[in-house]
This record gives structure tokens, C-alpha cells and sequence, in this order.
């Protein structure tokens, strides 16, 4: 039954472009996502598994290796949740596959997408939809949450002093793509 | 030249700098930075607008935000047309275009100033009473004519084409108003080191110093001084200072709405500009400075164009350089009003005289009034004033007597006190104190973190007003953490020549209870005192029925000059006091705001988030016509060539059975739920039982809430033992995740189990048909797909096209089936391939269309089609899917209810029509006889409706009474213009053993 | 808006990252399928709903997710304190406590 059609993959903002004074926007590479549920008394151990420290401090992050070796990151979103992200193709789940721990690993790497903001007045374009403080001593370089974004669910990041990496659902990405674009304008 | 009645060397404006406007279609010359209410004063015209009621000629009150009078429409160009703005506010530019408003054919000559003369009709409370009878004739006759009448300017006719922008910000301490008291305390708390925001609603910051020319700080004038503060703000990287922006509304918790004007005052705004910013600041601390608003006086006819507050005159001529006529009239009861005779004076205005309705006033003022020859009546009032479009005379009389004496006036300075702007103080929920000393209400008890300091805060000496902004500063910043707070220096000499003691609140001498005259209370809305009388006399107690049966204060400028004379004028005719009647609620917005800026982003393209599927092009590609479903869109049908609607969908359903049907089904909700209590979760959220469901296998599933009622169903597939995929309806995914959450983690926090939304990882694609396996088969790997390996409701994980792949064997059409999940960036690479292969066997594309009819056909349910929150699985026919062997579920104490297990029900049950070829009316009331008199008893109504392709009648799905029970029973559905003949059948009209499920 | 402190956040967000979720502290019986017909009643239907001090639910449903319990002046819309939910309904001494508190940060 073997056959030789290999699926693509399109990509939901393949192609698109935006900025405005001191802001670029571009979507971000694919990469492998997954939603991890760890209780407290694993959050240890499955970090190690992982390659990367659990952090269990609320609205922070945490990086394997460097920020230029793209290295496997988790960002708190809950008391029990994390957002593990990593290269695309890397398998996050194999990493926790022989763990003990009861844990759920659910793979996300198609349900959201993201978009990246870089320059000086990246802040101020999600200050235009966003509700939360980004001020720099409550949301500093690391910090991340899942919050607003005009009217769609969004994490932000911060990756950088003046990056930003935003991550929504598939079917927002062209809002929020388009959100990010106007909010840029006139600022 | 920028107007007859410009002064030379007064103001701020440089005479060089002219600009080219033009108001009702004449052109004039201004000044850069004249607002149009200073242009068209420098230019002579005092008459601006017609009033609201009575068509009464009106002129420029005021020099601020307050003004009730000038209201015109800004036209950019045949989009960008605003009505309703204040002439006082609005900054003109070479090029600017005004219109007056309300009056028909012209501003001088206006048919609807009729009103006046009838106005002994139009009292208080006229249309409540006069519009009583007949009933019938309100809908008909009185409301549209008096719509058409009622209304202030004209909306644009065209979309706005302007953006709008918004910004949520984040400040230790936000300082409302950039007056003295604003910018000192704005300057204190800077440097103290906390982020401060500043907003003043002016296009400049210096409040009252912009024109009181006699205050002097430290050697420097009072511009100077403030010039000197705002310059040390912008300098400070902890400062954003906000000219030309509102603070409109004080909400909870310390939440401040800004409108920041940011291209109204320019000729050519830059195209990328917004319009307009809504600021939506959390402050920690708030330090109110509005500032404090002049009041008219109370006197017959006081609203004559020319007539205009005392405050606002001296600013025309300090800081645009505008007398406001050439002999002009002062009626005060307070001692600003001086200041700006003297000003005038001083500029060569003759001013006639000066009436004081006090009989003790400031010796100092009076001396100076002599040393300028100024004749000063004290002790006496303004009973009347003469003039049509604008005024000519005054007539004052001794208080208390009628004998007059005339004084030939061009225009009237008034002044009745100063009425502090409690407006965001009241919209924070304070409740203003009355203080009986300076008859004024206070801001003295605050409810959320802020201080009011200055004129809003009853603060008249300068001196005064900057120590207190300073100390509230201090602190502000001290409560906010700041440990060695940085000494603030106060000014040593603050000198300032002239004060704001006096005031005259309520109706004035010779506008008396007895007195038929018209001494308007409230401007915009056309209020004199009288109306307020008849209020009372008729029998209004609370101040806030007065309110509404006379409409003062409920004009757009909310009644900032008119609410205490209202309220003294009310007080009186009760016999009380002040206190005891209370002030009205202010509440948000302090002036208007724009719809643009309160929808900011969110309008075009960003109103609201359209979603789309992974394989949207597809769809696109083989022609759909979309429908919206919640935010998505979803493919509805798939007319080829000359087909319609209903051509498509027949084929299309016809297609499916006859061979196989493609289906985009991803926009439906999927949850995996992870954990070893998994399926004891599920259990307990479910109304059947999943612990007994083996991995590889699915079922239908059904929620109700505690209620009994139906509120999601959906197939769930048991992946492992730990592992279960739900799905829920499109509409129902968000809500479904939430209930689910709420019992996992507020009853059951005990159950080791996870849920994470999926919904958007899985592309999914259905082909149902009975060709439905040929057309997959060579494109899955790793998963056996006969029957016997794979039966129905059953779900496998393989492989299609190289890539992963959940794949489900389940109908929602009556026919084997299978929905295919894969990846949602390979979806759309995967149907393709799919596609190719089911053409090879004449399937179709079909949309939600079809999939309707090709269920309803099946007798399978759509949660909000047939069910409406009061339907039970009892009611829809769904029995074998509530558990009788759990011990607890969501909804299993509900479905025990008397009145959800009595008899008589209404129960789902199929329809047929007599004669075939009708379909019925979605929504359609159904009952036992249409010969029975109107109201008639009815039974239940038809849910779901179509015509059924493959049947070769129509069908139906309703909810009846007793339905099952009626089998076989002849009904009726009344409609319009006929009644349609029903017979009860059973819900499934199509494949009634379900053999083509297995294929 | 209100501005709701998260307890699982540990920090205050704006309201529209939360859902409210109704009255708090009504316990789903144990033996719900075996309660009378007025014990069911109260379950299902009865509610406070005072003027004062009221006992409420959010979920931060655009946050980190969780159900948390919330005690609230209705009149002044004030929230006192938030609390994970789980956790004992706070005793009228805590709530002035808190009350107290509030002042004294706000003076």
C-alpha cells in the first residue's frame, strides 16, 4: 500500500511582512510545540528529562543554552502548565517518553503559530491590544503569559530587550497578524 | 487682518501667522492656534448656533470644554464630517470648514425658531403629557416626527476613513489636568522618580495661567512659570505628557479613559496617523486638577448671543487677543469678573458697567474700578437684556425693584462663582460633601486611590493650590514606596491680583417664581428656571426625577454650568436645602467621545477575529459559497456551473450516498484529555459511561449541565487507556473546555487528568460515502482498514501521505465514513491528494449545507437546532446514551426532576407533509387543530426542515408534545396564508436498521 | 475595569483576561443523584445575589487558567481578597482584616 505522495506543509502567514517606524513583524519558522501538565513534585525531574528547568515562578521562562542556539525553551503558563518549544522536527515528547511521572504531553506544534516583533516600539504596537503591564520592571526580558491580544487569545514573550515573540492559535494568526500591522502604524 | 475685533499686542498669537477657515460656507482670516469660537469673535460673529427646543440664537459662552452653545460640524472632506463639536475646543487650520447646526434655511434666519413663540407649549414634561393619546399614534405619528426633529447636527453619510489607535498603559501616578495645581503636582511626584502621566484636554498646559495675566510666581508671569514646569516634564524620561487628551471617564479600580485629539488641529495629518488614541491607564495613585467651571447667572433672557462668561472673555482677549465686542456690559456675583473688565478696559474696550448683585464687595476692586473710571452698580441685578441675534442692552435695576435704567451693551460678561469640577471625582463613585461656608460640594471623600487638589478641590489662593498639589504628591510617591522622598520647593512669592470669592447660585433677581420669563438654567438642552419650578409644583421630590422630567443637565455637556443652579432652583421650591435635595451622579464620558475611538482597532477587517480552516483555499478552489459560523467560515455549498443553492445541495447530497462526499468537519472542537483518570473523568462530564469504551473504539457522547438540559455531544475516541479524544460541536468548543475545566479542577481536583485544546492542531477531513475506503485506502499507511479490523466508531493512528495521522471511522451522515485528522499545516496537502482520488470515483465537495440534510435524513441531532436548553436525551430521543448504572454525572440528579420525567413532554419526532413537495418553516408552531380559536394551543414547532434529495420528499425534525406517542397523527402547522397538513413519522427517514454504517 | 489580583499569578491583571464563573462556595453534593427535591432547588437555583460582601468565582480563563474564589463589595466593586480555590471560605474576622488593610496601603 506504499505510495510516494508526501504532504506539504503551508504554513498560515507564509509570506507576510509588516513594520512600521522602529518595528519589524515577521512570522516566525515552525517549530515543535507542546502543552506539558506536570505536577509539583515532578517539575524537577521532568525538567531534567526535558533539557530544560521547569520554572516555577509565575510569568517566567527558561532556555537551554544561549538565546542564539535556539535551544528548547519552557514558559510557565500555569501552576501546572508549560509551553515547551523547540526546532522544528525536534521530539519533545521522546525526551519524556520513559518518564514515571503521570504527565500529559500533548503535541501543539500545528495549533499555534507565532509572530515576532523586533525594534524599539515593538512594546508600545502590543500595548495597543494588550490589557497587561509590559512595563519593564513587571514584564522584563523572560517574561511570558498567556493574556489578550485585541480580541484574541495570545502568549507573549519577551526574548529580548526589544523582541517579542507572540504565539496564537492557527485560525487567529491572520487576525492577530493584522492587529499587530495597523497597531504599527502612527504610533 | 485676523478679524476687527483682534487687539494689537494682546495675546499670544503672532499676527503673521494667519490661517483661511470659513464657517457656514463665508471664508474668514484667523491666527494659527485660535480655536474657532476665538476666530469667529476676532472676526464679529457672535451668533454660532441655534438652540435645541426653541431655536433660540446662540452665541459662544465659554472658552473651554464646558461650553453649552457652540456646537458646529467639521468637515474635512465629504467623509471625515463631525457634528456636535465645540467650537471653543476646536483648533482651526488653513482650510478648516465649519457649519452651525439646527436651523433651517440659515443661522439668521431659522423657521424653527416658531418654537419660541409656541414655547409656552414646550414646558417641562410637554411631550409626556401631550403625546399621550391615541396610543396607536406614538408609533406611528409623534415619535418619527419627533425624531426628525429632535437631534443635534447630521451623522456622515460615508464610512469613517480614519483610524483609530488605542494603548494600554501602566502609570504609578496619572495627573488630570495641566492647570497649576496639575503641573505642580505632576513635577513633585516626577521627581520623586515614579512614572507620571499628564493630560490636559487644551491644546496648552497652564490651565487658568493662560490668561490671568496678574499672577505672578517667583518673578515670572504665570504663563512663564508654567511654560517653565511643562519644560522640565518633557525633559523627564518618567513623564508623558498628554496635550489635547481628555480624561473621560474614571472607572473601577483606579482605571482612567484618555482621548488623546492627535490629528484634528492639522491642516494635513499624515496619512498614517490615527485620528484619535483611547488611553486605558491603571494608575496607582490619581491626582485629580480640573479645575473648577464658571457659572452663568440666572436672569430673563440671559442667553442672548454676546452673553458670556466673565473667565472666558479675559482669556479671549489674554490669550488670542480678542475683545469679545466693543462695549461691553459685566453682571457678576463674584470677584473674577473685575479682572476681566479691568483687562478689557485696560485694552481700550469701553465697558459701560459693571452690575454686582453683592452690596459688600472688595473695596480694593471698587477703587480700582474708579481708578479706571468704571462705574460699578453693587447691589443691583441684570432683570432683562435686549437684542435678536445678538445683544443690544441690558437693563438693570436695583435688587429687589423693577425700576431700570438701560445701558446700550454689544455683548454681557457674567459670572455667578466657580463651581469646582467634581465630574471624575463623582464618576469614581465619591459622593461629594456640601460645604455650607463656600456653598460649593467637595471632593473630600474619596472612595478609590486618588486626591483632588486645586479649584476642583475648592482651592482659590494660588499659593495654596501649587503647596497642596506639591504635598499630595509627596504623598502620592510616598505611599508608593518612595523611602527618601526629594524636597520640593514651593514658590517663595506667588502673588495673583484678583480672586474667585463670591457667587450667586440659583435664579437671580427678576427671575422669580412669579416671573414668566425665560432664565435659562441649562443652555443646551433649553431649561429655565420655570421648568424646574413646574417639576416641583407637579410633584418631583428627588432631584434626580427633576432631572428627568425637565432634562437639565442631560445634554451632552452634562450640565457642567447649569447643575447647581438647578439644583438651588429645585431646592428652593421643595423648601430645602442644598444638601438635603443632593447633586446627581456624573457619569463617563466627561465630554463626547468618538465611536472611532472607543472601537479603536477593532473596526474593518479587525471587528472580530474571522477564522479560517487549515484547507480554506481548497474550499475556495472548488468554488464554495461560505457561510459564518460563530467566527469561522465554513464552506457551505459547492455549486458547479449553473447551479443554485438548491441544485448544489441536492447533487450534493445525492453525491454522498450514491458514491462518496469530501468534507472540511475541522472547525469542530477537539480536547484530548490525558491522564489515568481519564475516562473516569469522562464519566462524570458525560451523561453514558466511558470506562467500559476500549482503546481503538469511539462513541457519541452527551453533556447536559446539572439542569438535565443538552448542552454539547459530540464522538470521543479512546486513544490508549490514558489518552481520549473529544470532540465537541464548532460553536460548542470553547464553552465545553471551560465546563469541563470548572468540574476538573473545582470538584474533581483529585482525578490525574489533563485537558489541552486540540481543536486547532487537526486539520480534519470527512469522506463519507460508500466509495469512502477505495478513495483513502491508497493513501493510508500502517492502519488495516476493513471492517473487520476497523468497524464502525472505531479510530486508528497511521499514517496518510507521510504523515501522522488520527483516524476516526464515524458518520455523521448515515454512511460509512471516515474523518481524517492530520496535522493542521498538512491538511490541506493531504485533502488534495484525497481529492484527486475521490474524483476518481464521482465523489463530491459538499458544505454544511448538505451535511444538515444528509443528518437530518438520519435522524441525528444538531445541539441548538433541535435542542434549545430545555431539552433533555429523554426529549431528543436519546435514552440509550444516559448511563442507568453510574452512581454520579453531570445532569443526573437534574433528569431526575418531577417536571423532567413527567409525561407529555415535548419530544423529537419526524415529520412528513400530506402533499410532499412542501417544506415547512424552520421555527414553525405546530398544532392538533387549526380550526380552533386564535390563541391556539400549540404543541410544539418543527427544528429542523429541508428538502430531502434522496427521500424525494421533504423531512422534518420537530419537538411535539407527547410526540412519540402520536405516531401515525395528523397535525398541523398554520401558517400566513395557509395551513400545511403533517403526519408523525419516526426521525430517521433514511437507512432506518443502519446497515450502510458498515459498509 | 477591574483589576483582579490572580492567585496562582501572584500579581493583579486587568478583568478581561478573567471569566466570571458565579457565586462561590456551593458545594456540589457527594450524593448528588440521591438529594431531595428542595436540596436540589438550592444546588441549582439559589443564590445570594446580596448587596455587600459577596463570595464569587472568576476563572483567569485568558491567563494561567485557573479557577480561583474572589470576595468582592458589590456596591464598591473593592475586592478584598482572592484566594485559590480549595481553599476555606475566609471568616468575617479576616475579611475586616483584609478590609483594614486595604485602608491602611490606600492611606
Amino acid at each position: 500500500m506504499a505510495n510516494s505522495i508526501q504532504a506539504l506543509r503551508n504554513l498560515p502567514l507564509d509570506g507576510r511582512l509588516a513594520g512600521g517606524a522602529g518595528v519589524s513583524i515577521t512570522p516566525a519558522e515552525p517549530m515543535s510545540r507542546v502543552s506539558l501538565r506536570v505536577k509539583d513534585k515532578d517539575v524537577k525531574a521532568i525538567g531534567k528529562a526535558l533539557g530544560v528547568a521547569l520554572p516555577s515562578k509565575p510569568k517566567t521562562s527558561n532556555m537551554s543554552g544561549d538565546r542564539a542556539s535556539a535551544g528548547r525553551c519552557a514558559l510557565w503558563i500555569g501552576p501546572d502548565e508549560w509551553l515547551v518549544l523547540d526546532g522544528e522536527g525536534a521530539d519533545i515528547a521522546g525526551a519524556l517518553a520513559k518518564t514515571k511521572a503521570v504527565i500529559s504531553v500533548v503535541n501543539i506544534s500545528h495549533r499555534n503559530t507565532a509572530i515576532l516583533l523586533e525594534g524599539q516600539n515593538a512594546v508600545d504596537v502590543l500595548r495597543a491590544g494588550c490589557p497587561q503591564n509590559l512595563n519593564d520592571d513587571v514584564f522584563p526580558v523572560g517574561a511570558c503569559s498567556r493574556t489578550i491580544l485585541g480580541k484574541a487569545e495570545v502568549v507573549i514573550w519577551r526574548t529580548d530587550e526589544q523582541s517579542y515573540h507572540v504565539e496564537c492559535w492557527r485560525s487567529f494568526s491572520d487576525y492577530v497578524f493584522k492587529f499587530i500591522s495597523q497597531a504599527a502604524k502612527g504610533l | 487682518m485676523s478679524g476687527l475685533y483682534r487687539i494689537a499686542g494682546k495675546g499670544r498669537l503672532t499676527p503673521a501667522k494667519t490661517v483661511a477657515f470659513s464657517f457656514d460656507g463665508k471664508s474668514y482670516t484667523g491666527l494659527e492656534g485660535d480655536t474657532l469660537a476665538s476666530a469667529l469673535l476676532a472676526n464679529g460673529v457672535v451668533l454660532t448656533a441655534r438652540s435645541f427646543k426653541y431655536h433660540r440664537p446662540r452665541g459662544t459662552m465659554t472658552e473651554g470644554s464646558e461650553e453649552p452653545n457652540s456646537m458646529v460640524g467639521v468637515r474635512r472632506d465629504t467623509a471625515r464630517q463631525q457634528p456636535n463639536v465645540r467650537a471653543t475646543m476646536q483648533e482651526i487650520y488653513d482650510g478648516f470648514q465649519a457649519v452651525s447646526q439646527n436651523r433651517w434655511p440659515s443661522l439668521s434666519f431659522d423657521i424653527g425658531s416658531i418654537n419660541s413663540l409656541l414655547s409656552p407649549l414646550f414646558v417641562a414634561g410637554f411631550y409626556y403629557k401631550t403625546f399621550m393619546w391615541p396610543r396607536v399614534a406614538w408609533e406611528k405619528i409623534y415619535e418619527p416626527k419627533i425624531r426628525a426633529a429632535a437631534g443635534l447636527g447630521l451623522s456622515p453619510t460615508e464610512q469613517d476613513p480614519d483610524h483609530y489607535a488605542n494603548k494600554f498603559a501602566y502609570a504609578d501616578v496619572v495627573v488630570v489636568g495641566g492647570g497649576p495645581a496639575g503641573l505642580s503636582a505632576a513635577l513633585a511626584a516626577a521627581k520623586q522618580g515614579v512614572s507620571v502621566v499628564v493630560c490636559d484636554e487644551n491644546a496648552e498646559f497652564g490651565g487658568a495661567l493662560l490668561y490671568e495675566n496678574d499672577v505672578e510666581i517667583d518673578g515670572k508671569s504665570g504663563y512663564d512659570w508654567a511654560k517653565d514646569i511643562e519644560a522640565q516634564l518633557a525633559a523627564m524620561d518618567n513623564v508623558t505628557i498628554l496635550p489635547r487628551t481628555t480624561a473621560f471617564g474614571y472607572y473601577a479600580h483606579n482605571m482612567i479613559g484618555l482621548c488623546e485629539r492627535i490629528t484634528d488641529h492639522l491642516a494635513v495629518p499624515d496619512a498614517d496617523s490615527p485620528r484619535e488614541r483611547l488611553w486605558q491607564i491603571r494608575a496607582k495613585k490619581v491626582i485629580i486638577a480640573q479645575g473648577a467651571i464658571e457659572r452663568h447667572l440666572v436672569f430673563a433672557n440671559n442667553d442672548r448671543p454676546g452673553i458670556m462668561m466673565a473667565s472666558a472673555a479675559r482669556s479671549y482677549l489674554n490669550k488670542y487677543g480678542v475683545a469679545v465686542g466693543s462695549k461691553i456690559g459685566v453682571y457678576t456675583a463674584c470677584d473674577s469678573a473685575y479682572a476681566a473688565a479691568f483687562d478689557l478696559k485696560e485694552a481700550g474696550v469701553d465697558i459701560p458697567v459693571i452690575v454686582d448683585s453683592r452690596t459688600d464687595v472688595d473695596p480694593a476692586l471698587l477703587e480700582r474700578a474708579r481708578e479706571l473710571g468704571l462705574t460699578v452698580q453693587t447691589g443691583h441685578s441684570v432683570i432683562d437684556t435686549t437684542g435678536k441675534l445678538r445683544i443690544s442692552g441690558i437693563k438693570v435695576a436695583k435688587n429687589g425693584q423693577m425700576a431700570n435704567t438701560k445701558y446700550d451693551v454689544d455683548a454681557l460678561l457674567i459670572s455667578g462663582g466657580w463651581t469646582p469640577s467634581l465630574h471624575l471625582y463623582s464618576q469614581s463613585r465619591a459622593k461629594p460633601v456640601w460645604d455650607g461656608d463656600v456653598k460649593r460640594f467637595l471632593p473630600e471623600n474619596p472612595v478609590q486611590d486618588q486626591v483632588s487638589v486645586g479649584a476642583c478641590a475648592g482651592t482659590d489662593d494660588l499659593s495654596d493650590v501649587i503647596s497642596d498639589a506639591q504635598s499630595a504628591a509627596l504623598a502620592a510617591a510616598k505611599s508608593l514606596g518612595v523611602k527618601k522622598p526629594k524636597k520640593i520647593s514651593s514658590p517663595k512669592k506667588v502673588t495673583s491680583h484678583y480672586g474667585h470669592a463670591g457667587d450667586h447660585i440659583g435664579s437671580s433677581h427678576g427671575a422669580g417664581a412669579d416671573d414668566a420669563v425665560k432664565a435659562f438654567v441649562d443652555y443646551q438642552h433649553d431649561v429655565v428656571a420655570n421648568d424646574i419650578r413646574l417639576a416641583v409644583r407637579e410633584g418631583m421630590r428627588s432631584i434626580e426625577h427633576v432631572k428627568r422630567f425637565t432634562t437639565t443637565g442631560m445634554a451632552t455637556d452634562q450640565g457642567k454650568t447649569s447643575n447647581l443652579h438647578g439644583l438651588a432652583i429645585a431646592a428652593d421650591g421643595l423648601g430645602k436645602e442644598i444638601p438635603q435635595v443632593g447633586l446627581t451622579t456624573f457619569r463617563s464620558p466627561f465630554t463626547p467621545v468618538s465611536f472611532g475611538t472607543i472601537v479603536n482597532h477593532g473596526a474593518g477587517d479587525l471587528f472580530d477575529p474571522v477564522r479560517r480552516t487549515p484547507m480554506h483555499d481548497w474550499a475556495v478552489a472548488q468554488g464554495a459559497v461560505f457561510e459564518d459560523v460563530g467566527q469561522w467560515k465554513r464552506g457551505w455549498y459547492f455549486p458547479q456551473a449553473g447551479e443554485d443553492m438548491r441544485a448544489s445541495v441536492n447533487r450534493e447530497c445525492k453525491t454522498v450516498r450514491e458514491s462518496a462526499g469530501v468534507f472540511d468537519a475541522s472547525t469542530l472542537g477537539k480536547i484530548e484529555v490525558v491522564g489515568p483518570d481519564a475516562a473516569k473523568f469522562l464519566d462524570i462530564i458525560y451523561t453514558n459511561a466511558w470506562s467500559t469504551l476500549k482503546v481503538g473504539r469511539c462513541r457519541y457522547g452527551i453533556m447536559t449541565h446539572e439542569d438535565g438540559f443538552i448542552f454539547d455531544d459530540g464522538v470521543v475516541g479512546r486513544l490508549a487507556e490514558d489518552r481520549f479524544h473529544v470532540t465537541t460541536t464548532t460553536g460548542g468548543a470553547a464553552g465545553v473546555l471551560n465546563h469541563m475545566e470548572d468540574y476538573l479542577q473545582t470538584e474533581f481536583p483529585e482525578l490525574d487528568v489533563w485537558l489541552t485544546s486540540v481543536s486547532e492542531q487537526w486539520g480534519v477531513i470527512a469522506v463519507q460515502g460508500p466509495k469512502a475506503r477505495d478513495i483513502i485506502a491508497p493513501l493510508v499507511e500502517g492502519i488495516d482498514l476493513s471492517t473487520e479490523s476497523m468497524p464502525h466508531m472505531s479510530v486508528r493512528e497511521g499514517t496518510i501521505c507521510g504523515v501522522p495521522t488520527r483516524l476516526f471511522r464515524m458518520s455523521f451522515t448515515g454512511e460509512m465514513g471516515y474523518e481524517i485528522n492530520v496535522p493542521a499545516d498538512y491538511a490541506q496537502s493531504v485533502l488534495e491528494a484525497v481529492w484527486t482520488n475521490a474524483q476518481k470515483y464521482g465523489a463530491c465537495a459538499y458544505g454544511t449545507e448538505a451535511m444538515h440534510v444528509l443528518r437530518a435524513e438520519k435522524g441525528y441531532i444538531i445541539v441548538g437546532q433541535e435542542t434549545d436548553g430545555s431539552i433533555t436525551p429523554h426529549d431528543a430521543g436519546l435514552s440509550w446514551a444516559v448511563s442507568k448504572k453510574k452512581t454520579d454525572f453531570v445532569g443526573i440528579r437534574g433528569l431526575m426532576r418531577d417536571d423532567l420525567i413527567a409525561e407529555g413532554r415535548k419530544q423529537l419526532v419526524g415529520l412528513k407533509t400530506k402533499d410532499p413537495k412542501i417544506v415547512l418553516e424552520e421555527g414553525a408552531q405546530i398544532v392538533a387543530d387549526p380550526n380552533q380559536p386564535i390563541p391556539m394551543k400549540m404543541l410544539g414547532h418543527v427544528t429542523s426542515s429541508y428538502w430531502s434529495e434522496n427521500c424525494g420528499h421533504s423531512i422534518a425534525l420537530a419537538i411535539v408534545e407527547g410526540g412519540r406517542s402520536k405516531m401515525g397523527d395528523a397535525l398541523y402547522v398554520p401558517m400566513l396564508d395557509r395551513t400545511i397538513e403533517v403526519e408523525v413519522v419516526d426521525t430517521v427517514f433514511v437507512d432506518q436498521d443502519g446497515g450502510r454504517l458498515n459498509g | 475595569m477591574l483589576y483582579i489580583r490572580c492567585p496562582y499569578c501572584e500579581e493583579y491583571r486587568p478583568e478581561i483576561e478573567f471569566r466570571h464563573a458565579g457565586e462561590a462556595h456551593i458545594e456540589r453534593p457527594t450524593n448528588l443523584a440521591e438529594i431531595s427535591a428542595d436540596d436540589m432547588e438550592k444546588f441549582l437555583f439559589i443564590r445570594e445575589n446580596k448587596r455587600g460582601i459577596i463570595f464569587e468565582r472568576w476563572r483567569h480563563i485568558h491567563g494561567c487558567g485557573r479557577f480561583f474564589n474572589c470576595v468582592r463589595d458589590a456596591v464598591t466593586d473593592q475586592i478584598i481578597m482572592t484566594y485559590k480555590s480549595g481553599e476555606p471560605k475566609p471568616s468575617d474576622a479576616e475579611i475586616e482584616k483584609a478590609i483594614l488593610a486595604l485602608k491602611e496601603e490606600q492611606a
